[in-house]
């Protein structure tokens, strides 16, 4: 079952390739759609609020003259404490090709693909994974750089529980980059595999190509993981001080939704070298050849 | 009427008495009646021909959850009883978190009740330490032990207060009653799934730290010591733990002024005393990979090195394997890592899980090793009758094949749990009669 759970699966380099050929064609209007996809459904199942994820997916599937059907858990049975299996085996009893699922909590499209008759693509598992932005994010350096192997990048922000950041050492790596995570100690794993992790944001940033910023969550600070928001943007905020130890055509990511002045001031957020709105815009590309492959297999 | 049997042939091991060697016991009104070389049946006696089997004094596991009453969907008396039946436990003691939890002499008494009535093995209650279990209020430890508890836990509900456990501990030494304990600072694993740790970070997952365990056994040893206690410390799962608890014997054995008891037969039960359970001595936290509920459980599956070291010092600093056995529904097992209940089912792998560790390390266990880890010393620490095949005693026996190799199918278990990381493996070493009081309530197939 092509499945895309993780940016660790096995079908995520082939989806790059595709990835791009599908940007150049939406670039070139010339995107055309497989007549097999025609007629067929998809649901987007989000347990937690999404905006550009949601978008990108239904507009994806438009594209591919899919019907999506979102549902949201505040309007459905789940509110009633329907468990992931009933919906999940509901869904696909109602006849939907496959499913889409943004949930809270870690693993949960692991157990969606369990009990799914269809193929499933995770959008967020919590702090776990998000394979499409990941598909996404690499697709955005991809472009930028041609080849990433060698380059340097920072993930800088809330580590701990960042699902995008999960999803972008796997891929990163992956690629052949050298990734390195930085947060501050309360918000950094003690060790994470293949990639460098530090609490002080020079080191970090020291001969970067590239850095995503990730968004600090409120929730953080009251939870006593921080000792306050003028702290955290005086050691951790990207912005053209802290840039000067990167390199000088360092470029810049973030997944969003942004907190500016907080984690990234606006003059960087909006500067040149940015490429956070390019990375929305090839969210469609990479949701397209997602959405691809589950109902093809590529 | 009441059975007569001959187990002739076997594999007699008894710590207590001295015995490891060939020999037969006869079993009549329910007893021991005699042990020896060469017995000649009697009339009406049924011979079991027990060449290969080892025949120990019945299996003894201080840690299980029956959840009754209130929690029958899960587990009930009757099906966790047939459970530790099959698994080789003569005589398990069940945890007090239920539904109402076991606070009251009333309670005990029911279960009593029940158990004799449905469990073909023995029950025995460990009561609650605070009332409800919420870590406020004693219980009345006085009524409760003469309604039978055997020891006071705060199992799965670890009392926080300092003040709160220095209370309970100075009750239950006056009463000479173990206090048996869960140890987790929750201030530390609040959320927590799984062990702290790179797998946790890889997943994502909120993890449970190893020193909220040591912490506590650090608190909970420092107050036995003070008020003389006897503390029994539940599932270890990390290295720290463990040289704790060694620190706490040097120091009990320094100021005692007594050498350390030699682990012969005479088993000196020690202030502080420790259990592991069969998953963290088989299993890492590498096993919750993929986000597998059946492999969630507190205290986590923790590190090679912790599984390493307690592995390195069960037969030596470890007074007890036991389960831990924790059923639940399968529909609440199904649910997302984070969301899906703590706890593994245990008694009916139990025994082929420790045969297949000493076999994994390459150092088998005998037959002596096994009756001390999960019977001997099992019954002595909580004033267990049993333990011993001494004639005159209750006939509570274990047969068991040490060389049967068997696949774990949870859907053959008894207990009405199903989750389990052992599903699939292939486990040396089987139950394959478990007699109760003269009586055989198991009988494999």
């Amino acid at each position: 079952m092509p499945h895309l759970l993780s940016a660790r699966d096995d079908a995520f380099p082939a989806l790059i390739l595709r990835a791009e050929h599908v940007h150049h064609a939406l670039q070139n209007h010339t995107f055309a759609s497989s007549p097999v996809f025609a007629g067929k459904t998809i649901a987007l199942l989000f347990y937690e609020p999404s905006t550009r994820t949601r978008v990108a997916f239904e507009s994806a599937a438009h594209h591919l003259g899919l019907h999506p059907i979102t549902i949201n858990a505040q309007s459905s049975s789940i509110v009633k404490g329907e468990s992931i299996r009933d919906t999940v085996q509901t869904l696909c009893s109602e006849g939907m090709d496959a499913l889409v699922i943004r949930h809270p909590r870690e693993g949960a499209s692991e157990v969606a693909a369990h009990y799914a008759s269809v193929p499933v693509l995770n959008a967020g598992d919590g702090s776990h994974e998000h394979p499409t932005q990941a598909l996404t994010d690499r697709l955005t350096l991809q472009l930028a750089w041609g080849d990433l192997k060698g380059r340097k990048i920072a993930i800088v922000g809330d580590v701990a529980h960042s699902r995008v950041a999960r999803s972008n050492v796997w891929s990163l790596t992956q690629a052949g980059m050298e990734v390195w995570l930085c947060a501050p100690p309360t918000l950094l794993p003690p060790s994470f595999a293949g990639v460098k992790t530090t609490s002080c944001l020079s080191e970090a940033l020291e001969g970067a190509d590239a850095v995503m910023t990730l968004r600090m969550q409120n929730e953080r600070m009251e939870g006593g993981l921080l000792p306050g928001l003028g702290a955290y943007v005086r050691d951790y905020q990207i912005n053209a001080s802290n840039l000067r130890y990167a390199n000088p055509d360092c470029l810049i990511l973030h997944p969003g939704p942004i907190n500016r002045g907080v984690e990234i001031d606006d003059e960087t957020a909006n500067s040149a070298q940015s490429l956070i709105l390019k990375q929305v815009q090839h969210g469609l590309a990479a949701r397209i050849t997602a959405l691809e492959f589950a109902l093809n297999g590529v | 009427m009441m059975d007569r049997w001959l187990l002739k042939g076997g594999w007699v091991a008894d710590p207590e008495m001295g015995w490891n060697g060939r020999m037969d016991a006869r079993v009549q009104e329910g007893r021991i009646v005699e042990i020896g070389e060469h017995l000649m049946p009697e009339l009406g006696e049924t011979v079991i021909d027990c060449e290969g089997l080892w025949v120990l004094p019945g299996l003894i596991d201080v840690h299980v959850h029956l959840r009754e009453p209130g929690q029958a969907y899960k587990e009930d008396l009757e099906t966790g009883g047939h459970a530790a039946a099959a698994g080789g436990f003569t005589h398990v003691c069940c945890m007090p978190n239920t539904r109402p939890a076991l606070d009251s002499p009333a309670l005990l008494r029911e279960i009593a009740r029940r158990a004799e009535q449905v469990s073909p093995s023995r029950v025995s209650v460990v009561a609650a330490l605070t009332v409800g279990m919420e870590g406020e209020q004693l219980c009345d430890y006085n009524a409760l032990q003469a309604a039978g508890a055997v020891a006071f836990s705060d199992d799965a509900f670890p009392i926080q207060s300092a003040a709160v456990m220095r209370r309970a501990m100075r009750w239950c030494a006056e009463l000479k009653m173990p206090v048996v304990t869960h140890c987790e600072d929750q201030s530390l694993t609040e959320s927590g799934s799984m062990n702290e740790g790179i797998v946790s970070a890889m997943m994502g997952v909120k993890g449970m730290p190893a020193v909220a365990e040591d912490l506590q056994i650090a608190r909970n040893g420092l107050l036995a010591m003070e008020l003389g206690c006897r503390l029994h410390v539940q599932h270890l799962s990390t290295a720290m733990g463990l040289r704790l608890i060694q620190f706490f014997r040097s120091l009990e054995n320094a100021l005692s002024g007594e050498p350390i008891a030699e682990r012969t037969h005479a088993y000196r039960v020690p202030l502080i005393s420790c259990e592991a359970s069969p998953h963290h001595l088989l299993l890492t936290d590498q096993a919750c990979d993929q986000f597998r509920t059946e492999a969630k459980m507190n205290p986590p599956l923790r590190t090679e090195e912790d599984r390493r070291f307690l592995s390195d010092h069960l037969l030596t600093d470890i007074d007890c394997v036991a389960t831990d056995h924790a059923p639940h529904a399968a529909f609440e097992k199904e649910r997302a890592f984070g969301d899906a209940p703590l706890g593994i089912v245990g008694l009916e792998t139990a025994l082929g899980c420790i045969l297949t560790w000493g076999l994994q390390r390459n150092q088998p266990l005998n037959a002596l090793q096994v009756a001390r880890l999960m019977s001997q010393q099992p019954a002595r620490l909580f004033h267990l009758p049993g333990g011993t095949l001494k004639p005159g005693n209750p006939a509570d026996i274990t047969l068991i094949n040490p060389q049967a190799t068997w696949k774990v199918q949870p859907e053959q278990f008894r207990t009405k749990g199903r989750s389990t990381p052992f599903a699939g493996w292939e486990l040396t070493g089987q139950t394959v009669a478990t007699f109760v009081g003269g009586r055989r309530v198991y009988e494999r197939a």
